[in-house]
């Protein structure tokens, strides 16, 4: 049974139609990303999923429940992270870890959670002390004490720094192997990329599409691309003795791969042109460029060198 | 300067304090009410007195009968004011013996010194009237002047403090919870932090429960450290009785209802506090925690009869001073449905998750 099941989910405010009628499943045991900008209408589709918001329509199934009426039950078997989590602002990491399992009225080590999301150090902080990394820890480490099958995380790396990201993007991993189920909404590409079995990119309330990162770039990527650094006069040349398709860009050749033979062309033509280059190497639209197109707009990223092309 | 409420509290707030409290020490209570007792089988002295004290028009006397015992009757109607006009009142002035009427007061009420001051200038005309009449006799030996005993209510000698601490008992009771539970509650709205608990097992009757439970027993706490300083200090003498119990408890859930009403529906933490000071100071200060409320100007009285601490107060005061405890028992059924319509406000008002 897959863990989670939406099918044709409405959810408006007053004017605004934040989720516009969509579908998806996660299984048992996957990554799933809701991928997209701010606004697109992940917040309020994890929100109602995770039973914290009423829907307006259309069918939820999360565990086999229906979140909204039955969220009592469904809380005990399922893991948190909200948007911007916060806590009591004296309570220490290893408290929280305490009160929490207190309530779920489940025994723990809290050390070995915080071991688990890499808090042990800062393990009699107060919260209001801790680094916003430490923070989204934290709560990390709050959705975990109750062992859930099923976990969700709401933008769990904004505003984190790239050592505390990949810290985190660790533990998420190490969920994956426990077998749990992770529905993970972002902004970040890059992480949706780098943890997501599946994915779906999601705007203005919709979702424009889904599957693996794979399944995506074939679909919609234009494919292989050959790029050398090289200067426009090679351009021009290949453009002139082949059919390829080639363009330029400050100082960088492309050359699109639409069968295997085309990279022989390319480069016996690269020869024989005697021209200088340097550089070669070959890519394929990522899913940035992929979602770039498809929204129409430049997604998130920060720290991250512009790709070269 | 920015903070809208926080520029409106500064400024108001200190115009607000002027305004109560001028109110408050405003004109006249009104006439209090005294009870009378004329032992003195309705000679014509004793009832000329009456007739001098009824025209000060400053009491409104309700005559006892005889029979009664005066201090007892007071306790029962919780009303601290009488006057005792002995036996033999006419024969021993008329004989020129000194003769002593009983003023009964509470320390701590001004309309006890309002009587004592009419009275006492009654009196003190008589004396001067007998005075001037023994002088036109040429009497030999001066006339012994009509005294006065001035007793309060208690037969024990009660201090003022004992009249103090019911007073103070309530103001802590609105006080602590009150600004504690607004604060909390639109804090912890702000911050997400029901919606956080909301994921839990947790259910909010639950939490509301626990906070009603903990300000009981800080209630209860309060009140032993409160009474055991003031008995160690100032030798205050405490009535323990078991009637204090539904007050101490019920006190406490009525303003952890309120305080969590307020903040419940306010839309930020500061406009929280600003309605919360709002409904706090006033009651404060109106529901007899410091001054007798029958010691304010009349419509200002009505005000305090509506406010839900003045029947804390009340009943403190019935229980503590007056031990009259069916009076107490009023004061509890107010309190009672009071509780009761502001614990259901509150988990209506109260939003577990959003929407």
């Amino acid at each position: 049974m897959p863990s989670i099941e939406v099918k044709s989910l409405k959810k408006s405010y007053g004017d605004l139609q934040a989720v516009n009628g969509i579908s998806f499943e996660v299984n048992e045991g996957e990554v799933f990303s809701l991928l997209g900008p701010n606004g697109a209408g992940k917040t309020t589709t994890i929100e109602v999923l995770e039973g914290l918001r009423e829907r307006d329509s259309g069918e939820v199934k999360v565990l086999g429940l229906d979140p909204w009426s039955k969220g009592y039950e469904l809380h005990k078997r399922i893991g948190v992270i909200p948007q911007g989590f916060r806590f009591f602002e004296y309570a220490t990491a290893r408290e929280a870890i305490t009160y929490y399992a207190a309530l779920f009225d489940v025994k723990v080590d809290a050390d070995s959670i915080l071991k688990q999301v890499i808090l042990d150090d800062a393990a009699n902080i107060y919260f209001r002390e801790l680094s916003g990394g430490q923070k989204q820890k934290v709560g990390l480490a709050l959705s975990l004490v109750n062992d859930p099958e099923l976990v969700f995380l709401d933008e769990p790396t904004t505003g984190l720094d790239p050592a505390a990201r990949r810290a985190v993007w660790e533990v998420i991993r190490k969920l994956k192997k426990e077998g749990r189920s992770v529905l993970l909404t972002t902004h970040y590409l890059q992480e949706a990329e780098q943890l997501a079995d599946r994915v779906a990119i999601m705007h203005h309330g919709a979702i424009m599409t889904s599957g693996t990162p794979e399944e995506i770039i074939d679909e919609f990527g234009s494919g292989e691309e050959l790029l050398l650094r090289a200067d426009g006069g090679l351009a021009e040349y290949l453009k002139r003795n082949t059919d390829l398709e080639v363009s330029y860009d400050s100082g960088s050749v492309i050359v699109k791969v639409k069968e295997k033979k085309d990279v022989v062309t390319a480069v016996s033509a690269i020869d024989k042109s005697g021209l200088d280059w340097a550089d070669l190497r070959t890519q394929r639209e990522s899913l940035e460029d992929i979602f770039v197109r498809l929204v129409g707009e430049r997604g998130q990223e920060e720290g991250v060198a512009p790709t070269v092309r | 300067m920015r903070s809208r409420e926080g520029l409106f509290f500064a400024l108001i707030f200190p115009i607000i304090l002027i305004v109560l409290f001028g109110a408050i020490f405003s004109g006249n209570g009104g006439p209090a009410t005294v009870y009378v007792q004329n032992l003195d089988n309705n000679s014509a002295a004793s009832n000329l007195l009456i007739h001098e004290l009824n025209s000060t028009n400053s009491m409104t006397l309700v005559s006892v009968s005889p029979t009664q015992n005066l201090s007892k009757y007071l306790l029962a109607h919780s009303d601290p004011d009488g006057i005792v006009i002995p036996s033999g009142f006419q024969s021993d002035l008329a004989s020129g013996m000194a003769v002593n009427v009983t003023i009964y007061g509470n320390p701590a009420s001004t309309t006890s010194d309002t009587v004592y001051g009419v009275t006492v200038g009654v009196i003190n005309a008589i004396n001067l009237h007998i005075d001037q009449q023994a002088l036109e006799s040429s009497q030999k030996t001066p006339p012994a002047p009509v005294g006065v005993d001035s007793l309060s209510i208690k037969s024990q000698s009660f201090k003022y403090i004992d009249f103090l601490v019911p007073g103070l008992v309530g103001f802590a009771i609105l006080t602590s919870p009150m600004f504690a539970l607004v604060n909390i509650s639109a804090q912890y709205k702000r911050d997400k932090l029901f919606k956080q608990l909301s994921l839990t097992p947790l259910t909010k009757s639950e939490w509301l429960l626990s906070k009603i439970v903990w300000y009981i027993m800080l209630t209860i706490i309060s009140f032993v450290l409160m009474t055991a300083t003031g008995v160690a200090l100032f030798g205050a003498q405490i009535t323990y009785s078991i009637w204090l119990v539904p007050f101490l408890v019920l006190g406490p859930v009525m303003f952890v209802s309120l305080g969590m009403l307020v903040g419940s529906v306010s839309t930020s933490v500061e406009s929280a506090a600003v309605v919360g000071n709002l409904v706090t100071f006033p009651m404060m200060f109106l529901s007899g925690t410091f001054f007798p409320v029958n010691s304010m100007p009349m419509w200002l009285q009505n005000v305090a009869h509506v406010l839900p601490l003045y029947y804390v107060i009340d009943g403190l005061n019935n229980v503590m001073v007056y031990g009259n405890v069916s009076a107490a028992l009023v004061d509890l059924a107010v309190i009672l449905v009071v509780v009761v319509v502001f614990f259901a406000l509150a988990v209506t008002f109260f939003k577990w998750r959003e929407d």
